[in-house]
């Protein structure tokens, strides 16, 4: 899934089809769906959690380790101190306690978990029992947010790529010991949608707090549902599966869908549910067992003696609140305030795009340096989220210039759309000359028409099918058009010549 | 090198830093010395001969360019073979570690090598310190220096043996139940457990994260002294590293005890074999012809330090040895799948101490089981330390015996592991509490092999500890003196 269209999909909870794997509609309205769901989120930090290796994303492998994230024999951790102020950021907005903690061990045995045991912490969360308030205005219940460290990353090598066909395994030990916080929410959530809405709206406050990049195809955000079925009105809850592997939006819907489809099939059938954890597997479009309840790990967990508690005094405690800035809430007010007006249903759209990417900020500069909120908007949403990772580090004042630009006229929305590609592949410059160096100058209503005229006599077979009534032929004028004029004409200026000519 | 002409680390610096001795002849003497009685007493795991002389050399170098080359300047300096050496193997006395180099220094092998200390090499003991003779070696026992026949205690027998026999004048060890003061006693030297967190435990090799301290051998106390002072002092790479100022050990030596209150220990005394308990009790008797105020006293909560231990040590072992687990480093036993690769590699490669303390620790921390034993084990560890903080309303330091007898033979305790885990009773209070403790020799057995007495002092109180020690040292050298008799000072 692109970054943009997480936002876009998340926002627009409708789209999600509602049964999955064709279970019996009539049945179906007797069930209610549970779903509590963990979601790790990697912290933006520079350093590990426990060492001074950088924390970084895709680079050569087993390059950012040291003695301490090996877990060579000897070694030691110690707490960065940022990534406690970013978990205490992420408790603030939560609307968590905050509280003193302390690490455990969790232990079991894997091959990319350097220590053999992984610190993660267990009876005394850093953050407890907060909310996550949805754009639909529901409510979901955060139980905790706690600190531990990521492990490493296994490749199976073989012909399929599957772990049973391996001949051997890789290790990138790059990633063990960065820094996350797991959200463990209440079993609040009730469909798919909603829980697709949650892990949207989660994120958009994670990258507003700056404790994330937000970036699931990375990552960044892993995402466990805990899954049961209940009949409606009956309290208490069914039994739970724990669905893993859930590395998008759309796999975190589907996996729901298809996860209390089975459940409710199986309690139909059998009358009950067997507790396990279950992998969802994304070709197959189906949950498999991994292990059931006799076969998970006895962790083991015991205080971590290698480190102290963790007391953050009241005064960081209270710089962390101060740090968490607006939340993506208030952030979708201001922009719904600086549009003026009720919002169209597209605009709202927007704005929970351009929010949950965190290019709000973008749009509020263009419109102090004079451009239209919805021209900014309408950028924002469309091609800074498009290209996220060069727009989130773009020059506010850049941007700003092109959206005036737009507005002013000097630029087309094609020409636009080009100029903002161009910056973002740059990583920024002068809109003024990259428009000049294409040789953008908004063609005037007179010339575009008779270049419109020029095209349709030249392909007088199109035009009588498209006179006819074949809109889809619109496209190809257009095309024809742009291709004359160098992509100088707006396409919104050709079609309405062409439906003028049409008439 | 002999015991004769080793002489104090003290001295030995001084001579180099004047001049009047190179750290180079000083490096060979050791050499000479550890290639002469190796063969019989396999102390070390591995003689770092052209480390030494390099850093010998360069000592000597700092010296002749008018640079002060350190507190330690070209002593000799032996570690267990479970502190981390850069580029030196680093076994544990374990086959999981074959051929494993570390890429760093411990924490205390930096400042030893700052001070101007000289590393000879690593030293033997119990397979990833765990044992109290050093036969848990899997590379063979060390033998004591006075009487091959019998064990130099353990684990860090090998530090002990080495400093013991006189082939370096310092030697470090780890002491996690009393792996330091146990084998110091036995072979007749001084060994100190500083207080839990005053020493990084950064690069030393984990056996149970709360309880290890690294610790000093010296032939005097002076000596340890010195070399505590070196090792002392905050660390940021360990967060349970105290960050205060290091304690004026080497100042406290001529402090004298003259009102100190000590208190005799009964539970340190009881058990132990008549001829040890004789020697605390003369102990006693000279600190108080020194002045001090000696009184019995009794902390019964001790008794229940050795079921905690053995329950605590082993479950953060089984966590702290998780990671020998064939994937990164040292040996490899090939299998079908990962887990029946780490199976293999741990199979082959751990001893039967080790697993046996793995398994035991293992089911301690089991869902079910946790709050019956590690749960209780912790609870008692609380227990115990209010019983020595009330101990110490009334005294300022307690004595009692390190080991309850003196060296015992190769092989009597192998086959009983409990008979092996009391040789600890009396150091592993100390462990659990965090609190500093040293062993002084103080005469011998009836079997004329040494008896050490140990000092035990409040957390923190580490100058005191010293004062006490060097006042023992002083009875102790009296009490050797011919013509020694009742009433002399």
């Amino acid at each position: 899934m692109s970054a943009a269209g997480a936002g876009a999909d998340g926002t627009s909870g409708s789209a999600v089809s509602a049964a999955g794997a064709g279970a019996d509609r009539a049945d179906r309205a007797e069930w209610e769906t549970v779903v509590g769901l963990e979601v790790h989120c990697e912290l933006e930090t520079q350093t590990k959690l426990f060492c001074g290796c950088k924390n970084a994303f895709g680079d050569e492998p087993n390059t950012n380790v040291c003695p301490v994230c090996l877990g060579l024999p000897g070694s030691l951790p110690v707490l960065n101190a940022f990534a406690v102020e970013l978990a205490m950021r992420i408790g603030e907005a939560l609307h968590c306690e905050v509280r003193p903690s302390s690490f455990h061990r969790k232990n079991y045995f894997y091959p990319d978990m350097p220590k053999d045991y992984q610190i993660s912490q267990y009876d005394e969360p850093i953050n407890v029992g907060g909310w996550l308030e949805l754009p639909d205005g529901s409510r979901v219940g955060i139980e905790r947010a706690h600190l531990e460290e990521d492990t490493g990353k296994t490749t199976h090598q073989g012909e399929t790529g599957r772990i049973h066909a391996a001949d051997y395994a890789l290790v990138d030990y790059n990633r063990a010991g960065v820094p996350l916080v797991e959200i463990v929410s209440r079993p609040d959530i009730r469909s798919s949608a909603q829980a697709r809405l949650y892990v949207t709206e989660l994120r958009a406050v994670l990258v507003a707090t700056g404790a994330s990049d937000g970036r699931m195809e990375e990552g960044s955000l892993r995402v466990d549902a805990n899954v049961s079925v209940r009949r409606v009105g009956a309290v208490a809850f069914g039994t739970r599966c724990e669905v893993k592997n859930l590395n998008s939006l759309r796999s975190l819907g589907r996996a729901i869908d298809h996860e209390v489809a089975r459940q409710v099939a199986l309690v139909e059938a059998t009358g009950t549910v067997v507790q396990e954890t279950r992998h969802w597997d994304e070709n197959a479009g189906r949950t498999v067992p991994l292990r059931s309840k006799e076969e998970a790990f006895d962790y083991r967990y015991f205080p971590e003696p290698d480190l102290v508690p963790l007391a953050p005094g009241s005064d960081w405690r209270a710089r962390a609140a101060r740090a968490v800035g607006l939340l993506p809430s208030a952030r979708r007010e201001r922009l719904a305030g600086l549009l003026g007006g009720a919002p169209t249903p597209q605009q709202v759209d927007q704005v929970h795009v351009v929010v949950a990417q965190g290019l709000d900020d973008l749009v509020v500069a263009a419109v102090a340096q004079g451009a239209p909120a919805g021209v900014a908007l309408v950028r924002a949403a469309n091609e800074l989220a498009a290209d996220l990772g060069a727009a989130l580090v773009l020059d506010p004042g850049i941007f700003g210039r092109v959206a005036v630009m737009e507005a002013q006229g000097e630029l087309t929305a094609t020409q636009a759309k080009a100029v903002l590609a161009e910056l973002l592949a740059a990583g920024g410059g002068d809109p003024a000359a990259i428009a000049a160096e294409k040789g953008f100058e908004a063609l005037s209503e007179g010339s575009l028409a008779a270049v419109v005229q020029g095209v349709v006599e030249a392909h007088p077979e199109e035009w009588s099918r498209y006179s006819a009534g074949e809109d889809k032929l619109a496209g190809f004028f257009t095309g024809q058009v742009m291709r004359a004029t160098g992509g100088k004409a707006d396409g919104k200026a050709v079609a309405a010549e062409l439906q003028r000519l049409r008439r | 090198m002999t015991p004769d002409d080793a002489g104090s680390a003290l001295a030995l610096a001084d001579a180099v830093r004047r001049g009047e001795r190179s750290a180079r002849s000083v490096a060979e003497a050791a050499l000479g010395a550890i290639a002469a009685r190796e063969p019989e007493l396999h102390a070390f795991l591995h003689v770092a001969a052209d480390g030494a002389r390099a850093d010998a050399d360069a000592v000597d170098e700092k010296v002749r360019a008018g640079e002060d080359p350190g507190p330690l300047a070209g002593v000799p300096v032996a570690l267990k073979d479970n502190l981390c050496t850069r580029g030196i193997p680093t076994t544990c006395a374990s086959r999981i570690l074959e051929g494993w180099r570390p890429p760093y220094d411990a924490t205390v092998v930096t400042r030893l090598r700052d001070a101007g200390a000289v590393v000879v090499g690593k030293t033997n003991l119990d397979e990833f310190a765990m044992g109290s003779s050093t036969e848990n070696s899997c590379m063979g026992p060390t033998r004591h220096p006075m009487d091959p026949s019998r064990v130099p205690g353990g684990s860090s027998g090998g530090s002990a043996a080495a400093v013991g026999a006189g082939l370096v004048p310092l030697g470090l060890g780890s002491d996690t139940g009393g792996s330091v003061r146990q084998p110091a006693a036995l072979c007749g030297v001084v060994g100190m457990k500083p207080t839990y967190g005053m020493v990084s435990r950064y690069g030393l090799v984990a056996f149970a994260s709360s309880l290890d301290q690294i610790g000093p051998f010296a032939r005097s106390v002076g000596d340890a002294a010195l070399l505590f002072e070196v090792i002392a002092g905050h660390d940021p790479k360990d967060s349970t590293s105290l960050d205060l100022p290091v304690p004026a050990a080497v100042r406290s030596l001529e402090v004298g005890v003259e009102g100190l209150r000590v208190g005799v220990c009964e539970e340190l005394v009881a058990d132990t074999a008549p001829d040890v308990s004789r020697r605390v009790r003369e102990a006693a008797e000279d600190l108080a012809r020194a002045g001090a105020l000696v009184e019995e006293v009794s902390v019964p909560e001790m008794r229940l330090g050795l079921s905690a231990y053995y329950l605590i040590a082993p479950a953060e072992a089984s966590s702290n040895l998780a990671r020998y687990d064939g994937v990164r480093y040292g040996l490899r036993v090939d299998a079908l799948d990962v887990a029946q690769m780490n199976t293999a590699t741990r199979t082959a490669g751990f001893g039967p101490e080790v697993k046996r303390r793995i398994m035991l620790g293992t089911y301690a921390l089991s869902a079910g089981y946790y709050d019956a034993y590690y749960g209780k084990a912790q609870r008692v560890r609380t227990l115990l330390i209010r019983a020595f903080d009330l101990a110490y309303e009334r005294f300022d330091v307690l004595i009692g015996a390190t080991a309850p007898t003196t060296a015992f033979a190769i092989g009597e305790r192998v086959a009983d592991p409990l008979t092996m885990y009391l040789s600890d009773v009396c150091t592993i209070p100390s462990n659990l509490s965090g609190h500093p403790a040293m062993s002084v020799p103080f005469g011998a057995g009836d079997d004329g092999l040494p008896v050490g007495v140990q000092v035990l002092a409040p957390a923190l109180c580490e100058e005191r500890l010293f004062q006490v020690a060097a006042a023992l040292e002083r009875s102790a050298a009296a009490r050797a003196r011919p013509g020694h008799g009742e009433g002399r000072r």
